[in-house]
């Protein structure tokens, strides 16, 4: 295991030697919590103005998660670039000249990545629902609530998961530019256009965000979703293995 | 040691390397030859599993590539493309290299100090020259102090200061005692660096032997003769089984005798000769006939047409377009 641990610290060091790292995170940190904190003013202002059926499953908890649909974009860049600027680069060549078991390559690099992602993912999670809170005056919920700190801590899994997913497409698709455009508009326009179309609807609920989204939600509003949330979560992660099982057999099989 | 066998490469309907079985010797520089497009790079990538083989085999010291532990402190290897991130620091991309072969932390200064790029190793590779790339390459596959090193032509592109350079660290890499297999579309450069030369051509072996061999077999020799009286001298020779190839100055071209006795010849049949000269034709040239019928982009000058029976120049690429 030795092996493994010398990956892991190689990819480390890569990881944190190179500035989109730093701005990819920070940014998808910033727009999560920034977000969440506006749109959780917003629902305190407006909430008389709300109709009574709004008002009843209010969801102060998910509310102050508002900004993670535009924050979850970052975490797909991140991944994305984590993955496939060893291949615009040439840095692939280098890598597996160096770790020639691809497997170990690639999953190495992953585990840094999501567990970096995790840790993002989870502080960004606790500081926007604290903040949401604090934004939302009397309607607010705490963490003791059932069911609250489940969705806290789920709001970092889900990132940490969404970056995940994006890993595992970059590692099929290689480059960049495809993997971000073919994300980014999915899970910004696409994923939510077929959850709200009424023919789409019921697919739509098990896509890997719209399953994924589900562990944020504390009150359960008539949302339709036949699953709990650690089921969604679960649904999610079955679009994750997927993505890295895929990014795997693609890479073992590939010329670099 | 570097073992091929029968080793070969399709990318689709392209063979890049057909059926290559040869060895790389320890100790010596071996040169890799062939012309653009002959297959060396991917013989290259293939040694260092980063392409599959279609066919064959390949073995670095009787292991598969992909069988190594730590293979950078077995094998260093200079690729011709760039394989860095250029956002990323030259002392930060050779670290995590070194640590994913467990080499100490402090090799990295050591083989930036090598090369001489001690005082940029902490700037982004970005704004690195030409130069200073192939030394942080160079640098990369020293970095396991490995007895065996590839360098996929290391002088492409350089200036005479980096070209020097750059032979005269190969030439102390194999007095040290190691492996250094060198490839190249350039005779003359080899002929300054390897003592054995490896010559493929459209993928296939077309010379596997000595430096000195290939000299001795392919730098051809011949004799130049000058006279006012061509038919006197033609008859002579003829009389004498002597062929002699009139070159297109008027000059004959005699490769089967030698000057002096091609001198008593002519004084034994009275014929003056204006000039009398042994000649060797260049490596370069050897190289060009060896590798002439498989190159693979012929630039043709538009005077002679395409042989018949083989495609025209750019018939291939229009059907590779069209598939």
């Amino acid at each position: 295991m030795a092996a493994t641990a010398a990956v892991l610290k190689s990819e480390w060091t890569k990881i944190r030697s190179v500035r989109s790292t730093v701005w990819t995170l920070s940014l998808a940190a910033v727009i999560t919590i920034g977000l969440g904190l506006l749109i959780s003013l917003l629902a305190n202002n407006e909430f008389r103005k709300m109709p009574l059926q709004e008002r009843l499953t209010f969801d102060p908890t998910y509310i102050s998660f508002a900004g993670m649909g535009i924050g979850q974009l970052l975490m797909i860049v991140f991944g994305v670039l984590v993955v496939s600027n060893e291949y615009s680069t040439g840095m692939i060549r280098s890598s597996l000249a160096a770790v020639p078991q691809r497997g170990q390559f690639l999953f190495g690099k992953i585990t840094i990545a999501t567990l970096l992602a995790l840790v993002v993912g989870e502080i960004t999670s606790f500081i926007a629902f604290f903040v949401g809170q604090a934004m939302l005056g009397s309607h607010r919920t705490q963490i003791s609530n059932p069911g609250v700190l489940r969705a806290v801590v789920g709001g970092g899994l889900y990132m940490a998961l969404i970056a995940m997913f994006a890993m595992g497409c970059a590692a099929m698709l290689r480059s960049p530019l495809l993997s971000l455009s073919i994300l980014m508009p999915f899970f910004f326009l696409i994923s939510n256009i077929l959850g709200s179309v009424s023919a789409t609807k019921k697919v739509a609920r098990y896509l890997p965000d719209q399953a994924g989204q589900k562990i944020m939600m504390v009150v359960t509003r008539n949302d339709g979703r036949p699953y709990g949330p650690w089921v969604g979560l679960l649904i999610m992660a079955a679009w994750v293995a997927a993505a890295l099982l895929g990014g795997y057999a693609l890479l073992k099989k590939r010329d670099a | 040691m570097i073992e091929l066998q029968a080793l070969t490469k399709h990318f689709g309907d392209k063979v890049a390397v057909d059926h290559l079985t040869f060895t790389v010797r320890p100790g010596i520089v071996t040169g890799f030859l062939g012309p653009n497009g002959a297959g060396k790079s991917t013989t290259m990538r293939m040694m260092l599993g980063l392409d599959l083989p279609t066919a064959g085999d390949v073995r670095i010291n009787g292991k598969h590539y992909a069988d190594l532990r730590e293979p950078l402190t077995y094998i260093g290897a200079l690729l011709e493309a760039k394989a860095w991130h250029p956002g990323r620091s030259a002392y930060h991309h050779l670290l995590c290299l070194a640590q994913s072969n467990r080499i100490p932390a402090p090799r990295v200064r050591e083989v930036l100090d090598t090369v001489g790029l001690t005082s940029v190793a902490k700037k982004r590779t970005k704004g690195f020259s030409l130069g200073m790339g192939q030394r942080l390459g160079i640098a990369a596959a020293l970095l396991g102090d490995p007895r065996v090193l590839l360098f996929d032509e290391p002088v492409n592109g350089l200036d005479p200061e980096g070209i020097h350079w750059i032979r005269n660290m190969m030439k102390g890499l194999a007095a040290q005692g190691r492996t250094v297999f060198v490839s190249s579309h350039l005779m003359s450069e080899m002929a300054l660096t390897a003592e054995h030369l490896v010559v493929i051509g459209q993928g296939r072996l077309l010379a596997d032997t000595s430096m000195a061999e290939f000299i001795a077999q392919n730098a051809r020799s011949f004799v130049r003769i000058r006279t006012p009286q061509p038919e006197a001298l033609r008859d002579a020779l003829h009389s004498t089984g002597i062929t002699a190839m009139a070159s297109s100055d008027g000059a004959f071209e005699v490769s089967d005798a030698r000057a002096a006795q091609l001198g008593e010849l002519a004084a034994e049949h009275r014929i003056v000769l204006h000039e009398l000269s042994p000649q060797q034709a260049s490596l370069e040239e050897a190289f060009m006939r060896l590798t002439a019928e498989t190159v693979e982009y012929h630039a043709h000058d538009g005077e002679e047409p395409p042989a018949e029976g083989r495609p025209a120049w750019g018939e291939g690429w229009k059907q590779s377009e069209g598939a």
